[in-house]
């Protein structure tokens, strides 16, 4: 199977600080990159830097075979980040929040109520974001996934204050993506049970 | 379903913005509170003689528009610096200064369209003439906008530092300046009777100027700040 996203002599540096160096990388449709590594081991780096947000030091992400800088729109409709912060707004409802996530991606036709319901947050739709628990705050971040069509899903550290029954709830989620032909890349500290999936594993601090 | 036409996103953000600042009213009311207090101070400082105040009356009115915009400045980016959107908004696939661009035209519409609107009755307190008011509206119309625009950029360029506050307005205050100059020239000329045409037309291109390279600008220093 070709390869999708890719990595060539990507050399991170931070604070004068060498995070990561010459690190080659490729992910095929169906495959999911678990980033491990210890605190400040340049985990949430690396994936800044597959989305574009950071640049590397050195080096390239390539989508395709091309450099991101060069694919730009075709590439960021494709991705979907979800990052240390949830990236909603606590002044608006978990519909409007929905409906910008849409407007900002491509997305899908799927009923919003519908796709609320997939992160168990059905009735919550005309909730403000600001009277939610956190748990809940990270499952409505996480519904980006759901209504908007990305192949590439770059998660970091997505199961935070999450509790088990969801964490299930989202790794069957994720599952399913890659058996779509999606692509996953994620650090967790938490365990993750996929057995049936092809998940390769990267480990910074060694 | 495809994704949103670039009219379209841009509608959608500029919406968004907006009813988020209608609901918190009460930080949409700050700029345009500052504004009318600097200016109702002024008449008890310098003393309630009608001569002195119509003089200095478009120096204190443009002095207050021009503090009031920067006041309200940091507000453009920071709540969705705080909260991750902003992230989001960059890696839209969308131009992300047409983004810009519907966030810094909402930001004028809640802090530089108010001004406009108490504008006249401030002028009228100063004892501003009447031949004036014209041209006082019309600078503040022209200027506010560059006001926000020129902002935005010195705003996404101090978003990542924990102070930039200060940073902030030594970035801006100068940029603003030929804003000041030409408006404030424009109405004392307009006030002594002659026609403050060409004062106007170099606030236009002021305004066209900023408009074009402002959101590039702006664009291109969050990505910089996000990094």
């Amino acid at each position: 199977m070709s390869v999708l996203l890719q990595t060539s002599d990507l050399t991170c540096v931070k604070d004068d600080r060498v995070l990561f160096e010459d690190l080659n990388l490729s992910l095929t449709a169906g495959q999911m990159l678990l980033v491990e590594g210890k605190n400040g081991s340049g985990k949430t780096s690396l994936l800044r830097i597959l989305t574009g947000l950071n640049l590397p030091e050195s080096g390239d992400v390539l989508w395709q075979g091309e450099p991101i800088s060069e694919v730009g729109p075709e590439y960021y409709e494709q991705v979907n980040y979800v990052g240390h912060h949830d990236g909603i707004k606590r002044d608006l409802t978990c519909l409007e929040n929905l409906r910008l996530v849409q407007a900002m991606g491509k997305p899908l036709p799927i009923d919003l109520d519908d796709a609320l319901d997939k992160v168990n947050l059905y009735r919550f739709g005309d909730n403000f974001v600001a009277t939610l628990s956190a748990g809940q705050k990270r499952r409505l971040a996480m519904a980006r996934l759901v209504v908007t069509e990305a192949r590439l899903w770059i998660m970091d550290e997505p199961f935070t204050s999450l509790d088990k029954a969801s964490m299930a709830m989202f790794q069957q989620m994720f599952e399913q993506h890659l058996n779509d032909g999606g692509l996953i890349v994620m650090t967790s500290h938490h365990d993750i049970e996929m057995p049936d999936s092809d998940v390769v594993r990267l480990n910074l601090s060694e | 379903m495809k994704r949103l036409s670039l009219s379209q996103a841009f509608w959608f953000l500029l919406r968004r913005d907006l009813l988020l600042a209608l609901r918190n009213r009460s930080e949409l009311a700050n700029p345009l509170l500052f504004f009318v207090l600097v200016i109702t101070l002024f008449p008890l400082a310098v003393g309630a003689e009608p001569n002195l105040l119509s003089r200095i009356a478009p120096g204190i009115i443009w002095v207050a528009a021009l503090l009031a915009s920067m006041l309200s400045l940091d507000g453009i980016f920071r709540s969705d610096f705080e909260d991750g959107t902003l992230e989001q908004m960059l890696l839209s696939a969308h131009p992300v200064p047409i983004l810009v661009l519907a966030k810094v035209t909402a930001h004028w519409l809640v802090t530089g369209l108010p001004l406009l609107l108490v504008a006249p009755l401030l002028a009228m307190m100063l004892g501003l003439d009447e031949d004036a008011y014209g041209i006082l509206l019309l600078t503040i119309l022209l200027g506010t906008p560059v006001l926000s625009l020129i902002g935005s950029i010195g705003v996404a360029l101090t978003i990542g530092l924990r102070k930039g506050g200060i940073i902030l307005s030594l970035l801006v205050l100068p940029l603003y300046v030929p804003v000041l100059i030409f408006s404030s020239s424009a109405i004392d000329v307009a006030a002594s009777g002659l026609p403050a045409t060409a004062q106007l037309s170099m606030m236009m291109a002021f305004l066209f100027l900023s408009l074009s390279l402002s959101p590039v600008a702006t664009a291109a220093a969050l990505k910089m700040s996000m990094s």
